[in-house]
């Protein structure tokens, strides 16, 4: 992890981080109302809770995040609407034209105290004003909508239903530890369904449910007898992350206590490029949340860059600067001038014996592209040379080169927020719920929101079969018979007319279009021809081709490990050949 | 050859009538008779049931209650049973069935007695007619939503029809949850072809081409008739790729519910259609623009799909013209509880409730006065005899504090403690609450506890209690929480002194 930026620090842009409630809606329109007698314009199909957000005007809530949709269950953000009946709830209410909402009435008060009232009776003792009380929304919602007292209590001789009683209660269920990362305590929970939510929504791994019903509701992790270790969970921390109450909590933070500050960085372990906030108390790491203006992750992590920040404070970490004249020598610490003199005065002596071009630098793929930017600066302009490369430009100097050739430059052709565009997604040789967990989810929500996907891949990846995602087609083809595929593919394409040739012959050389389309048309490259070669059934091919053809808007992802070979070069050119002869590039959603 | 009818329906069978049925099959062996035995549905009479009757020239004449021990002489024309024409029965002859004119008349599964008492003249009807004149015939008619809360079926089906999509979906609400009514379960016994033709029907009127009707899993008998009658349909190019051989594709199925009262909820039951947990979903958005597998669907209790045939076959203005106020037509009520006379009886809207309840019912069973009336299932409010003039209606018995429900009437007599009943609504919404909405969830809960103090004499339950009612009624998000408080604050309104109980007196 390395700092980014603090924003709203040193000239950074401030970042509003206010909830509001309920995720943005897309739209030409735009709907005027009144909140609270201020005038608020919001676009078509926002919620009544969001644009009072929008307009400054915090409704309570408990249940509602703008990550989420609505789900209307906490009825704390009830509001009155003139000219409607009853309270409807601002969350699932979308605005229309000419509204006029009151978030706070007297009737709106006694409801929203009668509500919290109802959840503090079934709440530990010591979870609202004792020392369970960790400032979660549940217990400041409490203060805001000023609960005083809870009036329930149990008929004499009788007790109150409870699930926060521990002794002598069929409805108690102990704490769930066995997640290392968080503890789940159900008598804290009030069934907001967030975590649920959370783990449908937007990690898609639909590890949680909600058990028994009325009274008995209950969060569990996995089937009956399950807990959260044994159940599906990958331990994203999605469901800790929405959790309005203690119920799920980072158990750093039960031990150290709540973080005083915090500081955006980037999460460094894999290229997705998720970006954290990383809580603090002092210079010790409380915990690291994932930043909800982070571009790639928007808001979403996986258990890596979440969890696994141990090596932040690992007894074997270098935290000093240390010297040794030779290499038989013992390490020395040293201050950061002696060791900078020693350095420079060092790589500058080499360059005085052995010439200019005798050094250079090379950059850990696990670097981000402004520290491999700086050390490239500098062997240029200190060292004077150009011996510099970094390990991501080695594994994908196949996709550099094919990009290059196709495109003229070798630059990923979209950024992440394209897959909620995405159409059609083929996946050749990478495995995203494991080697990119975050983009992983983000591509099985478009999936389950009707994407199609096309798997080209030997092994049978998690994504070809997981909850509530299919495959359309798994081309399970022979190691080393890509680029045969997807000429094979390029084939169908041309050769039954699916390609686009307005798109084309706005975008490519015709003439040289009408060279790779005669290549690619010789009944050798034919599905039928290859299948005894790569393996991939003639038919399942062609069904795959024709659905990347005329599917919607394609989008490829591909794996650096599959093009470490010539053919990888090929394949490459031969992929992005085909998705330009069907105009798949450059657009929302392609690419 | 003569015809002798047992009914098949559920509540006659749980009276006796397979051992009755039984009983025929014997006698007409034994005496060689030229006669064959139909189970046909129930005429509603369920104090006289298992009522059988005989067909003579004359018309049908009825025997009941029956047991099978009285079956040869009813053969013999000696039996004290006898009870007359059957439609000269005080209660079936005042009636006027429309939707429930079939029930009891035939036999529930021939296609051909449905069609030759005036079945699949509607959907015939529906056929001839274009599409706007189909929404226009059902809205015209004033036809509201029977399942109780009583929204416009036209304007539904204008909202789902005119809603573009590639597929929409005609659910049938027949998970009859209710306390106290029957009258879904009667008719899908009874006569299963006008549920599937009303389907069809508003299938056709709203570009629907795919049916469900719910069922709960506790009507084994209506699954099971329902399954046999749609097949049969399909059978005979009824349902299928065109509807009666010449309209649009429409096809149908049952769907088990799995015992869940709030599956009746239509939102719960969406979910629970589509393979999910039976919670409600917020409105909007209305199912009616993205309900089941999030297309347009019509949602609609059995009651109100069964009453279109009769408007599509006879015109708006026919149906139109029984009622009263803003309540049109019809409406199946069932009568049960402490009364003589319990059972389905369909009357125009109209009526009072002390109407019902004397004259229809005949009083209570146990000839005890009347103390209080629920109307409109658990989560319908209590009626004092003070209240008895409220003519029913929708907007007549939300005036007086309550509502019709699904037109279930159950009464009780002056044994009847309302801090108890008051207790029931409380433990009955704790025990079917979905546990999605907080309210209802725990409201429910503490209810039950809160009047258990009350019943202690505890002085400061009741202020709770009203504001707990108060809490739920405006704060739920569905009607289970929201109306959970009818019954409990009408039984505190009206009889407050069930509720004045002393620490002393509880003790």
């Amino acid at each position: 992890m390395k700092d980014f930026v603090i924003p709203g620090h040193d000239g950074a842009p401030a970042f509003d981080d206010r909830d509001l409630g309920t995720p943005a809606r897309r739209s030409n329109r735009t709907v005027t109302l009144t909140i609270d007698g201020f005038a608020v314009t919001v676009p078509e199909g926002t919620s009544v809770m969001r644009a009072a957000a929008l307009a400054g005007i915090e409704i309570p809530k408990l249940c509602a995040t703008d990550s989420l949709e609505a789900w209307g269950s906490c009825r704390l953000c009830l509001v009155e609407i003139e000219g409607r009946r009853g309270t409807p709830a601002s969350c699932t209410t979308p605005v229309a034209e000419g509204m006029v909402v009151h978030t706070q009435t007297d009737t709106l008060r006694r409801l929203r105290r009668g509500v919290m009232e109802l959840y503090a009776s079934d709440q530990p003792q010591q979870g609202l004003a004792g020392p369970m009380n960790r400032g979660t929304p549940l217990q400041r919602m409490a203060a805001v909508v000023g609960l005083n007292a809870v009036r329930y209590k149990a008929p004499e001789g009788g007790r109150m239903a409870s699930h926060a009683e521990p002794a002598d209660n069929p409805r108690f269920r102990p704490v769930d530890a066995s997640n290392p990362y968080f503890a789940y305590d159900p008598a804290q929970c009030i069934v907001c369904n967030l975590c649920v939510r959370a783990c449908d929504e937007i990690q898609g791994t639909f590890a949680l449910t909600i058990e028994g019903r009325g009274f008995e509701s209950r969060m569990r992790p996995g089937m009956a007898g399950e807990d959260y270790l044994s159940s599906d969970c990958v331990s994203c921390g999605a469901c800790v992350q929405v959790c309005p109450t203690g119920s799920l909590m980072e158990k750093s933070v039960i031990e150290l206590g709540l973080p005083t500050r915090s500081v955006v960085t980037t999460c460094a372990y894999c290229g997705v490029g998720c970006q954290f906030e990383a809580e603090a108390q002092g210079d010790t790491v409380v915990r690291m949340v994932p930043w909800k203006h982070g571009k790639a992750n928007r808001g979403h992590s996986c258990v890596k860059g979440r969890f696994a920040w141990g090596y932040a404070t690992h007894r074997d970490r270098i935290l000093e600067p240390m010297i040794r004249e030779s290499i038989d020598e013992p390490w020395r610490v040293v201050g950061w001038d002696e060791a900078i003199t020693f350095a420079a005065t060092r790589l500058r002596a080499i360059q005085a014996r052995h010439g200019r071009h005798s050094i250079g630098g090379i950059t850990s793929s696990r670097c981000t592209n402004e520290e491999t930017y700086l050390v490239q600066k500098l062997i240029r302009s200190v060292f004077g040379n150009n011996n510099t490369d970094t390990c991501a430009r080695v594994c994908h100097s196949p996709t550099g080169y094919g990009l290059r050739q196709t495109f003229g430059t070798s630059a990923g052709t979209q950024d992440f927020d394209s897959v909620e565009h995405t159409d059609v997604a083929v996946i050749i040789g990478a495995n995203p719920t494991d080697g990119h967990p975050v983009f992983a989810s983000r591509l099985k929500r478009r999936l389950r929101q009707g994407a199609r996907l096309i798997v080209i891949d030997p092994r049978r990846i998690d994504l070809v079969r997981s909850p509530h995602v299919e495959a359309a087609y798994h081309l399970a083809l022979r190691p080393g018979t890509n680029v045969a595929v997807l000429t094979a593919m390029a084939h169908v394409i041309v050769t039954e007319g699916l390609h686009d040739e307005r798109f084309i012959r706005e975008r490519c050389d015709w003439e040289e279009f009408q060279h790779y389309a005669e290549f690619v048309s010789d009944p050798r490259h034919s599905p039928e021809a290859t299948e005894a070669l790569t393996g991939v059934p003639a038919a399942d091919l062609r069904a795959a081709a024709r659905l990347y053809a005329t599917g919607g808007n394609g989008g490829d992802l591909l794996r650096p490990r599959r093009d470490r070979t010539f053919p990888g070069i090929d394949h490459r050119h031969g992929h992005r050949q085909s998705g330009h002869a069907d105009g798949q590039y450059r657009r929302p959603g392609w690419g | 050859m003569m015809r002798i009818f047992v009914p098949r329906d559920a509540a006659a069978r749980a009276l006796g009538a397979d051992a009755v049925a039984a009983a025929v099959l014997r006698e007409i062996a034994a005496r060689g008779l030229d006669a064959t035995l139909v189970r046909n549905g129930s005429r509603g009479m369920v104090w006289l049931e298992p009522l059988v009757e005989i067909e003579t020239p004359q018309g049908r004449t009825a025997f009941g209650p029956c047991a099978p021990a009285d079956i040869p002489a009813i053969l013999d024309g000696q039996s004290d049973k006898a009870l007359g024409p059957v439609e000269a029965i005080p209660f079936f002859a005042r009636q006027t069935r429309l939707t429930f004119a079939r029930v009891g008349l035939t036999d529930p599964l021939s296609l051909a007695e449905y069609e030759a008492h005036g079945g699949l003249a509607g959907l015939r009807a529906a056929l001839a007619m274009t599409p706007e004149e189909r929404i226009a015939t059902v809205r015209d008619s004033g036809l509201r939503g029977r399942g109780g809360a009583g929204f416009p079926t036209g304007i539904k089906w204008a909202t789902v029809a005119q809603a573009p999509a590639p597929q929409k979906y005609v659910v049938c609400n027949a998970d009859e949850g209710d306390s106290g009514t029957f009258a879904d379960r009667m008719l899908m016994e009874g006569d299963p072809f006008c549920l599937i033709e009303g389907m069809a029907i508003c299938g056709l009127s709203v570009g629907a081409t795919k049916g469900y009707v719910y069922i709960r899993s506790e009507y084994p008998d209506a699954i099971a008739v329902m399954e046999e009658a749609i097949r049969i349909a399909r059978a005979a190019g009824l349902l299928g790729p065109a509807l009666l051989g010449q309209g649009p594709a429409f096809d149908m199925e049952v769907r088990v519910g799995a015992g869940a009262y709030v599956c009746g909820e239509e939102t719960s039951l969406l979910n629970s259609l589509e393979g999910r947990r039976g919670v409600v979903r917020a409105k909007p958005p209305l199912p009616a623009l993205e309900g089941l597998f999030g297309r347009p669907t019509v949602v609609n209790n059995v009651l109100s799909l069964a009453a279109v045939p009769w408007i599509m076959a006879h015109g708006a203005a026919a149906y139109r013209d029984y009622g009263l106020g803003r309540s049109r037509g019809t409406i199946p009520l069932q009568i049960a509880g402490n009364v003589k006379r319990g059972g389905l009886c369909e009357v125009a809207f109209g009526l009072s409730l002390g109407e019902i309840v004397h004259d229809i019912a005949g009083g209570t069973a146990s000839g005890r006065p009347v103390k209080a009336v629920q109307v409109g299932g658990p989560l319908g409010a209590y009626f004092p005899p003070s209240l008895f003039d409220t003519p029913f209606g929708y907007e007549e018995f939300d005036g007086a504090g309550g509502l019709i429900g699904h037109a279930g009437i159950v009464v009780f007599d002056d044994s009847v403690d309302m801090l108890e009943q008051a207790r029931f609504a409380m433990e009955f919404c704790a025990v079917e609450s979905c546990g999605k909405c907080t309210p209802c969830r725990i409201g429910a809960v503490r209810g039950m506890e809160t009047i258990d103090r009350i019943a202690q004499g505890d002085p400061e339950a009741l202020p709770l209690l009203t504001d707990l009612c108060e809490t739920m009624k405006l704060g739920s998000l569905c009607a289970l929480g929201g109306f959970t408080p009818y019954p409990v604050l009408s039984a505190l309104t009206h009889w407050p002194e069930d509720f004045a109980r002393t620490r002393r007196a509880a003790a």
